[in-house]
Formats: structure tokens, C-alpha cells, sequence
């Protein structure tokens, strides 16, 4: 399996777009350090960079990897190699390459100009999302034989997540806005990676006055221990359901 | 060796496999014919496991290979057009190769083919600048580098230059010598007729017979294997 990965790390590397993005990452994080007199704003605006262009690379970028990697997943299918071994060593290239760019990217410059526990959660849920995504890009690949199709559905996932389901999230709420839906909304806000991550970062960022009542539902709920380690193992499912469902698709798949 | 049973296999509605039932065994030299789009390749990919069938199963050395996958470890195979990863190149691609099958006891490598082939020469071209007959060539050679007890060829001499299909057939003929069991699809009859000792002929996803190549000579009266086969063709 070792093997596997360190054929799949160094493909990754050699097509260079995993460089570009780490590059990319730098050049926004330190620019927007610079730009800001305090560190503190520098960390919110760049959280908002980040939760858009990390989940969308990443899912991108696996998408088309596995396409890409058509010919290699079928010549180690007919190798004596288990496809239980082969998927997840794709998924742990896949997942490695793009955390450590991340990690290189902006943890560095985070770590460097704004330390503390903010900092780290921030660099933790980007890793976090780097790998829920590279799971879901996995799961669109192995869906559908026809490469536009699952870019397509990879592309749409991410729309979904980072603007239609706060859209939904918003219009649920307008619609029943004579209920008390406070409680609910933790619930509803484990169905996306992304607002658990924003939230984690939010609430440790002691700006959650600024979100009205919901705001401090949640204080009381993400800001406890329990609470903290609850999300941390929803993001942790993110990780593994998607997995767990593309590799029981790729163990049954025609090559 | 490979035993299959009532293997069934369809792709939306076409039926790739209907009820096949192979037994082969070691020592044997097997010729797989149909037509395009008989089944053949499908089969092939069976017996490898990269097709999961509908219905059946398929052993190999007594050992259902639905789970298991160590089998492929005594396999060699050579697919109708070899695709590799493009930005590899073939020295890479040939010790990534052994690197996965690098086995504790470490079996001797057969490397006659690479060196027959003159692949030592192109071993930093990359994969994606290589001719069809090249990789061809590359494949062959894979599929013959750990000393597989079974090698499975599928259409081996397509592209290949006449004096590399010679040094391939002289290959196959030797292995066969040693008591291998090879099973080889090919469209070019006269490739197979001093190479095979049966015959296995595929109609629409069924297994029209399978024969010894004396039993078909009897039967048909030719000597020559593709007029034998013509011959049954036209009956059909």
C-alpha cells in the first residue's frame, strides 16, 4: 500500500498544479496579513478565501485525477493487489498531497503572523475540508463512467455546499421564522462541512455576538469541550461515509 | 486451473456473457476465437477479475477468486491496447512494475522479452509519445516478466512488426513447452495454428464448443486452422 501512495504522491507532484496551489495559497495569505493591521482581520478574511478555494480545488483537482488515472487504476487492478488497497491509497495520496499544500500554503503564514488557538483550528478544519472534498470528488469519480458528467456533479457538490444550502438554510429559516428553530439549526448546520468549519473558526474568533440569538445557541453548544469534539467527529464522518460509499462502488466496478 | 462456471454477464442490454463454462487447464495452449464483440475480451477480464460477473463464479487453482486477489500473482496478462499512465515513462513504468510484484522469494525476472524487444534502449521515453506497436511491446513484456504459470494474451501480435511477432510466437511456444497454461485471443488464424492445442469459439456471449485443435481437424477435414474454422462459420 506504502507503495502505491509513493507512486501516487509523485505523479501528483509531477504535474505541478498541487505546486501552483500551494504558491497560490501563499501569495493570498501574506497578502492579506499585509494588508491588514491586525491579525485578527487578516484571519477572518482569509477564512473566507479559504472556505471557498480549498474545497473547490480540492474537489476539482481529485475529480479529474482519477479520471486521469484511468490507465494506471486498471493496470493495478490486474496486478495482484488488493482494489480495497488501490482506492485507499489513492484517497490517502490524493488527501496528503493536497493537506500538506494547504498546510504549506497558508498554515505557514497563519502560524507565522496570527499564532494561537484561532490559527490552529483554522489550519485544522482546512485540512479537514481538503480531505472531505478529495472523499466527495472520489465518490462523484467512481458514480459515473463519463468524465464531463461527474466534473459536473464534483462542481455542482461544491455549489451546493458553499452558497445553495446556506440559500436553503436561510429560506428555511424565513419560512418558519415564528418557531424557535435555534436548536435545530446546530443540527442542520452538521449537513455541510463548510458552515461546521465557519462556525468552529467563528465562535473561537469571539465575534459570535455579531450573529444575533442563533450566534449564542451556538456559543453555548460549539463553545463547549463536548460540543467542540462532537463537531470535530461529524467532519470526521464527512471524511469516512463518502469514502466508505466509493470504495464499495469501485469494489464492484468494471474496469 | 481456471475453472469457470456458468459465468453470465451483461452490460445494460447487452448480454457480453451468457452462461460460459470453461475448464482449463495446464500445459494447455488456448486459442480463443469469435467474432468482435463475442465475449472474448470480456471473458478474459473475468478470469482477471476486473469484471465481476453477474451470475457463476470462476476458480482458479481450486480457489474462488471472487475475494481473492493474490491469484493475479500467477497471472501474466497482456490487454488488447495497453494503457499506461501517460507521463510515465517506460523504464518507470517497468520498475514500478516490479517494485508491486517484488515478491519475499524473490522469483527469477524473465527479461528475455525486454531485451529482445530493445526496450532497454527507449527506457526514458514517456508512455504518451510511444507508437501502438511500441506499447505493445511493453506490454508483452510485462505480461511476461514474472514467470507466470498463466498468461493470458489478448490479441498479442495486433500492431506488432512481423519480426517482433515472431520473437513473441517463439516466446509463447516456449512457455507452453514448459507446461504453462497459455490462453491467447487473436483475429489472425495462421498466428495460432502452430502455437494452440485448443480451441475455444465464442459466439454472442455463448460458448458455440470447445475442442481439441486434432478434434476440429477431424471433424472439418482442413488442416489449417482458419480454413477449419471458415469452414464451421459457414455452417453455423
Amino acid at each position: 500500500m506504502k507503495k502505491i501512495i509513493k507512486y501516487v504522491i509523485a505523479d501528483i507532484l509531477r504535474n505541478k498544479i498541487v505546486l501552483a496551489y500551494t504558491a497560490f495559497l501563499l501569495v493570498i495569505s501574506l497578502s492579506v496579513f499585509n494588508i491588514e493591521d491586525n491579525a485578527g482581520k487578516g484571519l477572518l478574511s482569509l477564512l473566507n478565501i479559504i472556505l471557498i478555494i480549498v474545497p473547490l480545488v480540492a474537489v476539482v483537482f481529485s475529480t479529474i485525477y482519477i479520471y486521469n488515472s484511468a490507465e494506471f487504476i486498471e493496470l493495478l487492478v490486474s496486478q495482484p493487489l488488493r482494489r480495497k488497497k488501490i482506492w485507499i491509497s489513492l484517497f490517502a495520496g490524493l488527501s496528503g498531497s493536497l493537506s500538506l499544500a494547504f498546510f504549506a500554503g497558508a498554515g505557514i503564514p497563519v502560524m507565522l503572523y496570527a499564532p494561537g488557538a484561532t490559527g490552529l483550528i483554522m489550519i485544522v478544519v482546512g485540512i479537514f475540508l481538503s480531505i472531505i472534498f478529495v472523499a466527495i470528488a472520489m465518490l462523484a469519480a467512481v458514480t459515473t463512467r463519463d468524465k464531463a458528467k461527474g466534473i459536473g456533479i464534483s462542481i455542482l457538490l461544491w455549489l451546493y455546499f458553499s452558497l445553495l444550502f446556506d440559500g436553503l438554510v436561510v429560506f428555511i429559516l424565513f419560512q418558519f421564522q415564528d418557531y424557535p428553530l435555534e436548536k435545530a439549526m446546530i443540527a442542520v448546520s452538521g449537513l455541510n462541512p463548510i458552515d461546521l468549519g465557519r462556525i468552529l473558526i467563528l465562535l473561537k474568533m469571539d465575534i459570535s455576538a455579531m450573529m444575533g440569538y442563533t450566534g449564542a445557541v451556538f456559543k453555548d453548544f460549539f463553545g463547549t469541550g463536548t460540543g467542540f469534539t462532537i463537531s470535530l467527529l461529524v467532519m470526521c464522518c464527512w471524511m469516512i461515509v463518502p469514502t466508505w460509499l466509493s470504495l464499495r462502488k469501485f469494489n464492484r466496478k468494471d474496469l | 486451473m481456471i475453472i469457470a462456471s456458468n459465468v453470465s454477464k451483461q452490460f445494460g442490454k447487452l448480454k457480453a456473457l451468457n452462461n460460459v463454462s470453461v475448464t482449463c487447464n495446464k500445459g494447455e495452449c488456448i486459442a480463443l476465437i469469435g467474432p468482435n464483440g463475442s465475449g472474448k475480451t470480456t471473458l478474459i477480464k473475468s478470469i482477471l477479475g476486473m469484471v465481476i460477473p453477474d451470475n457463476g463464479f470462476i476458480t482458479f487453482n481450486g480457489k474462488n477468486i471472487l475475494h481473492d486477489w493474490l491469484y493475479r500473482e500467477f497471472i501474466g496478462y497482456m490487454p488488447q491496447a495497453g494503457r499506461y499512465p501517460e507521463n510515465m515513462t517506460i523504464g518507470q513504468v517497468l520498475d514500478m512494475m516490479k517494485d508491486i510484484r517484488k515478491k519475499a522469494n524473490s522469483t527469477q525476472l524473465d527479461e528475455e522479452l525486454v531485451n529482445a524487444f530493445k526496450l532497454p534502449g527507449l527506457l526514458n521515453k514517456r508512455m504518451r509519445t510511444l507508437s501502438g506497436g511500441t506499447r505493445q511491446k511493453v506490454s508483452a513484456a510485462l505480461a511476461f516478466l514474472f514467470n507466470p504459470d498463466v498468461l493470458i494474451l489478448d490479441e498479442p501480435t495486433a500492431g506488432l512488426d512481423p519480426l517482433a511477432s515472431e520473437i513473441l510466437k517463439e516466446k509463447i511456444i516456449k512457455q507452453k513447452q514448459q507446461g504453462k497454461l497459455v490462453l491467447i485471443t487473436s483475429h489472425i488464424l495462421s498466428d495460432l495454428d502452430d502455437l494452440v492445442t485448443q480451441i475455444i469459439y465464442m459466439q454472442d456471449g455463448n460458448l458455440v464448443f470447445h475442442k481439441s485443435i486434432e478434434n476440429l481437424r477431424e471433424d472439418t477435414g482442413e488442416h489449417k486452422l482458419a480454413k477449419a474454422i471458415a469452414n464451421l462459420m459457414m455452417k453455423n
